[in-house]
């Protein structure tokens, strides 16, 4: 457990980054700070690791003062990561990820075939071990980075904005695969990020804070997007927050309709007789592949379907997931039956939006009831 | 023998005469001395300049001051400064001993002024060369250093000083290739060994083209040839200490990771 106790930084100039700042970090969750650009978020996580020293208050470290530990032993114990990587240009991969367990004392025979060990945890592929920082993509760094920093395996990962300079769909990958590693590993990770969808996908708590470094609300994402604590969060949170809330509401046992479906290299002239409203599902081994149209077959009953005339706009949704996921399943189809899957990915059966909708609504019934009881 | 300026033909016998090879005041007794002389001179520069330029790097401090001092130097000229030091320094240096079939006895007060010039030469190029290296290092990969548990000596060490190498190398480089040079113009102090010895006697001998018209250009020819390869050894020593990863050279094929790339982009 991380504890502040009002801490405050002000730094030479006589700015205050962060005014007296009472937080508590949980262990084996992550914790993000988000807030806007200035408001003291990297303050507050290099106070962690002593890479600033508070001017005033006290951060405990699972209950001991880290002004009383040494700076470098402190953070050969904490996982640093940063923006853009910060690797060592000078070393190749294998030797970055190698770094603490060498301080630690570890030979390098030892360290580098724990190094390689790592590669493959953060999914990376071991022939990038010879490689210099310079010749990967930017996501390739981020992992080094963060192989970097889980290398000695130190309980506490200390993270600021490790994923904003990749693009979208990379960035997604590696907040994927940092969840599933933290699954893995339950560290107590403090995340820093100005990206509120970011924070809500990773946080297990959220501490938004505002300008001075004042925390202006601490909860989980669910609660955050349902109950922000004032006009400063709600603004922040933004738009769709109703909607995004869904994201953290189970569907629960939605009422499934079963499909007669189509196999892919089925005779066309079965895809009328199976077809509903004008749309029929194709799938492969009992997993969705997408919607075939059945007005637009008029000729050449007897050809297979193919693959290529298969309209894949629908989402899907799991058996076990969220409002959210079932609604969009609902939206995205061109037949306007969302497709539900089981977990192993097979067809489950179809749901409409009305049907998750009522099902929203009954919640929220549910919860207003709830609320003033 | 024509009354000619004397050519390469009066080289070419000078040369014939093993004496003005192997002799104590022959080519190769001075080639050593002025190698040894430049190693002793570029090592001391270096002792000041390179740890000099990490900490202005570092701190960012003192870095006007050296850059108007290196500027100043510039304007300064190697022969006059070596006068006024000898006038200045010479008397007070009393020592007669000699350093071996390096340096006679009694040369010393005359060394150490003419050494002195060119560490003071030496060190502008490696002093600005060394903190210009450490401060492009990227800020991010110190810090992610600093907060991966190295101390600051470790932080300079592993990535500070192998990030800054090819400029620190290049300081060393032309502070080396300077030396070289300049060394010549110490033979101007008395007694004190080197190529120059050879060209400055040889201009004094001018009325004897014959001996000392072939000396000079002997000598001269030797210190060229001396740089150049001085010169490709630098190259060559990049190859070992810069890391592939800093220098975007290509890495050789050894070990498990052939990198996929063909180029590196420079940074
Ligand atoms: N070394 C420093 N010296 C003086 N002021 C600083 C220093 N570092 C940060 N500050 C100031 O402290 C405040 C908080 O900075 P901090 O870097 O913690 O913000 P941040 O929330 O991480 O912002 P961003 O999202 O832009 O990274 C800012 O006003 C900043 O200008
Ligand atoms: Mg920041």
């Amino acid at each position: 457990m991380i504890r502040f106790n009002s801490v405050t930084k002000r730094y030479a100039d006589g700015g205050v980054a962060v005014d007296s700042l009472d937080l508590v970090i949980d262990s084996g969750e992550i914790t993000v700070l988000v807030g806007p650009s200035g408001c003291g978020k990297t303050t507050t996580l290099r106070m962690i690791n002593r890479m600033v020293e508070p001017t005033s208050g006290h951060i405990l470290l699972d209950g001991r003062d880290v002004t009383q530990i040494k700076p470098t032993e402190l953070r050969r114990g904490i996982g640093y990561v940063i923006q853009q990587a910060g690797l060592f240009p000078n070393y190749t991969v294998l030797d970055n990820i190698a770094t603490v367990p060498r301080l630690l004392g570890k030979t390098r025979r030892a360290a580098r075939r724990q190094a390689l060990e790592l590669l493959g945890k953060v999914g990376l592929d071991p022939a990038l071990a010879g490689r210099y920082p310079a010749q990967l993509s930017g996501g390739q760094q981020q992992r080094v980075g963060v192989a970097r920093a889980i290398a000695a395996d130190p309980p506490v990962l200390l993270m600021d904005e490790p994923f904003s300079a990749v693009d979208p769909v990379v960035r997604q990958q590696l907040q994927r695969d940092l969840l599933q590693l933290q699954a893995d590993l339950h560290k107590t990770i403090v995340f820093v990020t100005h990206d509120i969808d970011e924070a809500i996908t990773l946080g297990d708590r959220i501490a938004v804070m505002r300008n001075g470094g004042r925390l202006a609300q601490l909860a989980a994402p669910a609660e955050l997007l349902s109950r922000p604590a004032d006009t400063f969060v709600a603004g922040f949170v933004g738009r769709d927050r109703g909607y995004r809330a869904l994201g953290f509401a189970s569907a629960g046992h939605l009422p499934l309709h079963d499909e007669a479906v189509l196999r892919i290299g089925e005779p066309r002239g079965a895809a009328r007789d199976r077809g509903q409203d004008g749309w029929v599902l194709v799938v492969q081994d009992a997993l969705p592949l997408g919607w075939l149209r059945t007005t637009a077959l008029d000729d050449a009953a007897d050809d297979p379907v193919t693959p290529e005339m298969l309209n894949l706009g629908g989402t899907l949704a799991d058996e076990s997931g969220t409002l959210r996921e079932a609604l969009d399943a609902a939206l995205s189809a061109p037949s306007g039956r969302g497709v539900v899957v089981h977990e192993d990915g097979t067809f489950a059966g179809t749901v409409t939006a009305s049907e998750v909708l009522a099902r929203i609504e009954s919640r929220a019934a549910h919860l207003r009831e709830q609320a003033t009881r | 023998m024509s009354s000619d300026l004397p050519g390469f033909a009066s080289l070419g016998r000078w040369l014939n005469d093993p004496d003005n090879w192997l002799g104590s005041g022959g080519l190769l007794a001075h080639l050593r001395e002025h190698l040894a002389f430049t190693v002793v001179i570029v090592l001391v520069a270096a002792l000041i300049a390179i740890p000099a330029g990490i900490w202005m790097g570092h701190t960012g401090k003192g870095i006007l001051l050296a850059g108007g001092f290196a500027n100043a130097l510039r304007a300064v000229p190697a022969l006059g400064l070596l006068i006024l030091l000898i006038v200045e320094l010479s008397p007070h240096i009393h020592s007669r001993t000699g350093v071996g079939n390096l340096l006679a006895p009694g040369a010393l007060p005359y060394f150490i002024p003419a050494a002195l010039v060119l560490v003071i030469l030496a060190v502008p190029p490696m002093l600005t060369n060394t903190y210009a290296g450490i401060q492009a290092v990227d800020p991010r990969a110190a810090d992610a250093a600093r907060g991966a548990g190295m101390s600051p000596l470790q932080v300079a060490l592993r990535v500070e000083i192998p990030c800054a190498m090819p400029l620190i190398l290049a300081g060393l480089r032309s502070a080396t290739l300077q030396v070289i040079a300049s060394l010549t113009v110490a033979a101007y102090a008395p007694l004190v060994g080197g190529l120059g010895r050879l060209i400055v006697d040889g201009q004094q001998n001018l009325i004897d083209p014959s001996l000392g018209y072939p000396a000079m250009l002997g000598a001269g020819i030797t210190v060229a040839v001396l740089a150049l390869v001085a010169d490709g050894a630098f190259a060559l020593a990049g190859r070992y200490v810069i890391s592939p990863g800093v220098s975007g050279r290509r890495i050789r094929g050894r070990g498990t990771a052939a990198p996929q790339q063909s180029t590196l982009t420079e940074s």
